[in-house]
């Protein structure tokens, strides 16, 4: 369960406030959508979550399963379960795919105390796990993201997700750039993964996301925290009037 | 002072350097050519540092009466190219050790000693001894590449006259702290000929090292060098080649450690499709002791429908420095050239330094050249990436150093020899690591 309470979070370089009291629950299994304008603060949360470093934190909490996320340094907040699938992936020359994946995953069994995967044990995995969201062995020895279409690029962060088995996989504008097929492919992907235990927070612009992706409850998020949680009936209701009538019933 | 002034002193210099090492002598043949380079470098003296390719590297070291003292380091438990199947000529503080060396009989080639080669009439090295040194002057001087002809007693000469099956592989072993070593090697291709040269080793607590290297048409060769270890290092090492048509040349060289390397290369592709790369990776943390890699390239075009690539990176901490001086010269006709240049530094803090004049001369109208010459820290953006996948990030930013390195690295043809030089690499960086 991924627990936020009153988060407030501004830049380290300025002073500039952006998050303002965020407080969000996703318990265990469900799946949570998060919709708002832009500029409300939805990445920096994303990033604020998953250790990115720029960011100060001025008040609050985060844990996951009651571990304090914030404490932690990112490779461990990683290794205790929480995943970010990026809204831009970043390519890496030089670094090949199969060996990032591997040094991933070993890094966070080594980590928790368990047994690192052979090599062999190790491909057999992913490339079952590969075949599945039909990425290639070609794509498998490229160097991280490189030469990737933006579809093959999320794609390739499902597969790492599905790799590494996170319990708490926070998806950040996954569906951003992609066709209908490919977003199809890897709301699949995503689907394939829900286990009834493992969390979803999936940030949004759009309500068809979640036609694939389908949440257990809706939050919306206007500067800096949440203004209104509802069923998924919620993102239907943005995706016909837009955020403005929900603003103004805030203001 | 004036600017002959300036050319007097280095005059001066270059007499006072020869007197202090004598002139060795009994070479027969070789005692002409070594009369001609004296009298080359008294002309143009010792670099000094107003020299133009002398800014970024003080000459002083190599310039010096004698070495600067190094301590000698253990011979390594797994030395590089170890595993790949060679034949082995080895050095001892810049002697050649033949009973210690592989028989140097083999097919297709004709192996003999710079220090018995005088006594004999070997007509292919009475031509190029000192010859394509004497030709790289104008129009930037090389004296150092002079002093060696001048001085050198030792090294290989090496005629390919065919496919030769395995490697040539020169190991260059030490003992003494305050080895002083001239090492000259001449290699020549005939027509269609192939070879693989290695190098590996520390040599000697000062080395000067010029290889002449002549391919005949269609000749094709591989040279892959190491230069490793020994911190206290003062070398400099200078390439000259001289390409004809349809040849291929291909030379990469890997820096870690040494107070002082000067790596030059002056390379003339005489003849038409021919293609040359000369790339190289370096890494060096002025913790250790001081660290200066200095790659100076002249890369000249006189053929048509020829390729060359030049690609070098740098990973520099700790008040390390590196430099790239790298020219590209297209005389008038050389049309159709394709021409490449890359040199690049990943700064891993605020204390190193990397100096870089990149040049382009082009005098014909229809080729294609480019050149890159960045400085860059390691990317946060992609480190982030890494370690929120849970690599730790020790770990993250090596993998993200080797990753920079590996444009160069992946310039070396064969898969074995790369990967061995890949992991002694990875060693480097992980056990400099912070």
């Amino acid at each position: 369960m991924l627990e936020i309470k009153d988060l407030h979070v501004k830049l380290e370089d300025e002073d500039k406030q952006i998050l303002k009291g965020l407080s969000l629950t996703v318990p265990s299994g469900e799946v949570h959508a998060i919709m708002g304008p832009n500029g409300s603060g939805k990445s920096t949360m994303s990033y604020v979550l998953s250790g990115k470093g720029g960011y100060e934190v001025t008040g609050g909490s985060a844990t996951l399963d009651g571990v304090d996320l914030l404490e932690m340094e990112a490779e461990e907040r990683a290794a205790t379960g929480l995943f970010l699938a990026f809204q831009y992936p970043v390519e890496i020359p030089g670094v090949g795919n199969m060996t990032f994946l591997r040094t991933a995953v070993n890094s966070q069994r080594k980590a928790r105390g368990e047994d690192e995967l052979s090599a062999a044990a190790f491909l057999k995995l992913v490339r079952a796990r590969a075949k599945a969201l039909k990425i290639d062995a070609e794509m498998l020895k490229r160097p991280v993201n490189v030469g990737f279409s933006g579809g093959e690029k999320k794609r390739n962060e499902i597969l790492q997700m599905a790799m590494l088995e996170p319990k708490m996989c926070i998806l950040d504008e996954t569906d951003s750039g992609l066709d209908v097929d490919a977003m199809k492919l890897v709301a699949e992907g995503v689907n394939a993964l829900r286990d009834g235990k493992r969390s979803f927070l999936v940030i949004t612009h759009y309500q068809r996301l979640l036609d694939h992706i389908k949440p257990d409850v809706v939050h919306i998020m206007a500067a800096g925290r949440i203004i209104k949680t509802g069923g998924p009936d919620l993102a239907l209701e943005v995706e016909h009037n837009g955020y403005a009538d929900l603003l103004a019933e805030v203001v | 002072m004036s600017r002959a002034q300036a050319l007097k002193a280095k005059q001066t210099a270059a007499v006072a350097r020869i007197d202090v090492a004598n002139l060795p002598t009994g070479g027969a043949w070789l005692n002409g050519a070594r009369k001609a380079a004296v009298s080359r470098l008294q002309q143009m003296g010792l670099p000094a540092r107003r020299d133009e390719y002398w800014g970024f590297t003080r000459p002083d070291l190599l310039v010096a009466p004698a070495a600067q003292a190094a301590p000698v380091l253990p011979v390594e438990a797994v030395p590089p190219f170890d595993a790949i199947e060679r034949l082995k000529i080895v050095f001892v503080d810049g002697v050649l050790d033949l009973e210690a060396s592989d028989d140097l009989s083999a097919e297709n080639l004709e192996i003999s000693s710079l220090a018995e080669a005088g006594r004999r009439d070997i007509h292919w090295a009475q031509d190029l001894y000192g010859a394509l040194e004497a030709a790289a002057h104008d129009p930037v001087a090389r004296p150092l590449g002079a002093l060696n002809t001048a001085l050198a007693t030792e090294g290989v000469l090496i005629r390919v006259t065919g496919k030769v099956s395995r490697p040539v592989s020169l190991c260059y072993l030490r003992r003494e702290a305050e080895s002083d070593a001239v090492l000259h090697h001449l290699i020549r291709l005939e027509a269609g000929a192939e070879m693989t040269l290695l190098e590996n080793g520390p040599a000697a607590a000062r080395l000067n090292k010029v290889t002449e290297v002549d391919l005949a048409a269609g000749a094709s060769f591989h040279h892959v060098r190491t230069q490793g270890r020994d911190h206290g290092r003062q070398a400099v090492a200078l390439l000259f080649a001289r390409i004809a048509e349809k040849a291929r040349f291909k030379s990469f060289t890997l820096t870690v450690n040494g107070a002082l390397t000067r790596n030059e290369a002056v390379i003339d592709i005489t003849g038409d499709d021919a293609v040359v790369t000369i790339a190289g990776a370096a890494a060096g943390d002025g913790s250790d002791g001081v660290f200066h890699q200095d790659d100076t390239i002249f890369l000249t075009h006189d053929g048509v429908n020829c390729q060359s690539r030049q690609v070098f990176k740098k990973v520099l901490r700790n008040g390390a420095t590196g430099v790239f001086q790298g020219k590209i010269l297209v005389r008038p006709g050389a049309q159709k050239t394709d021409g490449y240049q890359l040199a690049q530094a990943l700064m891993l803090d605020d204390d190193s330094q990397f100096l870089a004049k990149p040049e382009l001369e082009i005098h014909a109208d229809d080729v294609a050249c480019s050149h890159g010459a960045t400085v860059g820290a390691i990317d946060e953006e992609a480190l982030f990436y890494l370690v929120s996948r849970g690599v730790p990030r020790r770990i993250a930013k090596d993998m993200l150093v080797l990753a920079f390195l590996a444009d160069a690295l992946d310039e070396i043809e064969d898969q074995p020899i790369r990967d061995d030089l890949k992991s002694r690499l990875q060693g480097w960086v992980e056990r400099h690591a912070r």
